[in-house]
């Protein structure tokens, strides 16, 4: 069997187990499995620039948000319907990713980082400051009668979850076809040595930036479904924390693996999930999990899977 | 087919390159021939336009290319394959000439043509580069600088720390890239290396032109090395 069948029937497997489970799992399970789906899109987003064309953003808080107010402030503030609201947060992480990419980049290295920070923390001063608009970091919730989408009651949990399971695949598709695609392919190249990309007659800069784009329009529209589906927009989403939340989960799963930020969120919710039933102290079996995580698995779940079994996996 | 003319360039305060010129004929190896921290990387960066020209320009095939940004050059027509090799370690042979092949559109006979000229990386393509040997590696970045299908190939130091039969393999692929109209920019430190090769050789010293000779007449007269490099 070839890479490329193989490819397929377990990207193909998971979708459809996940399609199942949805009749399977009790009420919790269910419930947490369409957040983990919505925020593994998140991380989905994540993964482009950090594990696909090795650039490190600590602030893609800030494109989560960007997606997640586009869409609250707009059914709040404009009273538009869902769908038109999702697409002004689509909008809203385009242009942000843009601007942010234009810039940023203009920085490497740690310098990226602090500056991608930065920006994410002047995004979330900007939403404590506009608290009118906003509710700062109270927050606001999108009543129920605001969240039928195209006819579904988006707060129902069987609909709620195939509203995750529809994002997840979309974005897991992207990703699959992304690694194929010949911008894929020079974004990976830029990975590994930049110099040599742009002396192979690539437009580094260009790419980089699109690479920005698409990962902060993915993440914005994580952060869109996310507010649309759990009736809540807040500053908290903006925070530090959710900066970092997507990094650890693609660095757990596997950065640069198709599966891996889907496989990081899950272990990293239900590790969270099941330690806190043990101990109050559940931040420390988190914590020494995941330090031996990095010891013996330090590509990942996905990854160490990649080196050891399957070279080929994408 | 490429022409340096009177080249000034810089790092930062340091000016390395002064007044510097010399053209390259399709067809030929020009070699550039100067002691350590002469100027002769430095002059392939500049042509390769990651360095900045203070003042003279850099024609190729009379268009102007001086002032291209950095990856427009290699589009335009030039090859570079630097000293250290620098592949993508990560990902395999093919992937590596499928980066190569994607930045120009060339098809799928370049490609032959290439694994024609490297019967090597033919064997070897599921391989992860990094675990080539070091030869293989040249070879490697070399074809994949081909799949550019250049009409310029700046070559620095290409058989730098490799065993014989390697430096023969990549020595014949110049020569028949020579052949087939290709004009070659050498920098080789080992001479001997050089007069078997070179077409011509151009003598540079702190970042300026000495002469510029046939290499028939250098392997002549061994006294003009002795003169300019003090070997």
């Amino acid at each position: 069997m070839s890479d490329r069948t193989k490819t397929l029937i377990l990207h193909a497997g998971l979708l459809v187990l996940l399609f199942v489970l949805q009749f399977l799992l009790p009420a919790y399970h269910h419930g947490n499995l369409a957040r983990i789906m919505v925020l593994a899109s998140y991380a989905i987003g994540f993964n482009i620039l950090f594990g696909y064309t090795g650039l490190l953003s600590l602030g893609h808080a800030l494109f989560f948000a960007a997606g997640m107010y586009g869409m609250g402030l707009a059914i709040r503030h404009l009273g538009l319907s869902p769908s038109a609201a999702l697409l002004c947060g689509l909008a809203a992480g385009v242009a942000i990713s843009t601007i942010a990419g234009l810039l940023a980049l203009r920085t490497v290295g740690v310098g990226f980082m602090i500056v991608t920070l930065m920006f994410a923390q002047a995004g979330y001063l900007t939403l404590l400051y506009f608290g009118e608009y906003t509710r700062g970091d109270e927050g606001f919730v999108i009543q129920q009668a605001e969240r039928i989408l195209w006819g579904l009651d988006l707060s129902d949990p069987t609909n709620r979850y195939f509203a995750a399971f529809a994002l997840f695949a979309l974005c897991l598709l992207l990703t699959l076809w992304l690694v194929r695609a010949p911008f894929g392919k020079v974004l990976v190249a830029i990975r590994e040595n930049e110099e040599r990309a742009r002396m192979l007659g690539y437009d580094v800069f260009a790419h980089k930036l699109g690479a920005v784009v698409l990962s902060g329009t993915l993440s914005a529209m994580a952060g869109a479904v996310y507010g649309l589906l759990f009736g809540y927009v807040g500053a908290s989403f903006a925070s530090v924390q959710y900066s970092i939340f997507p990094l650890l989960w693609v660095l757990l799963g596997g950065a640069g693996t198709v599966l891996g930020p889907f496989i990081g969120t899950l272990f990293m919710f239900y590790l969270i999930d099941l330690s806190s039933g043990v101990t109050t102290a559940y931040m420390l079996i988190a914590g020494v999990v995941l330090v031996a995580l990095t010891l013996f698995a330090p590509q990942g779940l996905v990854g160490e899977i990649r080196k050891r079994f399957w070279r080929g996996l994408p | 087919m490429l022409d340096v003319s009177r080249i000034d360039v810089a790092y930062g305060p340091a000016q390395i390159l002064r007044d510097l010129s010399f053209s390259v004929r399709a067809g030929e190896i020009l070699c550039l021939l100067g002691r350590n921290g002469a100027g002769k990387t430095t002059t392939m960066k500049a042509i390769m336009g990651l360095l900045p020209l203070l003042s003279g320009d850099i024609r190729l095939d009379g268009r102007s290319i001086g002032a291209l940004p950095a990856h427009h050059v290699p589009r335009a027509g030039i090859g570079y394959i630097p000293q250290g090799r620098r592949l993508f370690t990560e990902l395999s042979v093919a992937q590596n000439l499928e980066i190569g092949l994607m930045a120009r559109g060339s098809g799928p006979e370049v490609l032959e043509d290439v694994l024609t000229l490297f019967p090597r990386l033919r064997e070897r393509l599921q391989q992860r580069a990094e675990t080539l040997s070091g030869g293989e590696q040249q070879m490697l970045a070399t074809a994949r600088a081909l799949c550019l299908q250049p009409k310029v190939l700046l070559l620095d130091e290409p058989t730098e720390g490799l065993q014989p039969s390697m430096i023969e393999a990549i020595r014949e692929v110049i020569t028949v890239m020579r052949d087939r109209g290709v004009a070659i920019l050498l920098v080789e430190q080992r001479v001997d290396a050089v007069l078997s090769v070179a077409d011509r050789v151009c003598f540079i010293e702190n970042g300026q032109n000495l002469e510029t000779l046939d290499a028939a007449t250098l392997r002549q007269d061994h006294a003009i090395l002795e003169r300019h490099l003090g070997v």
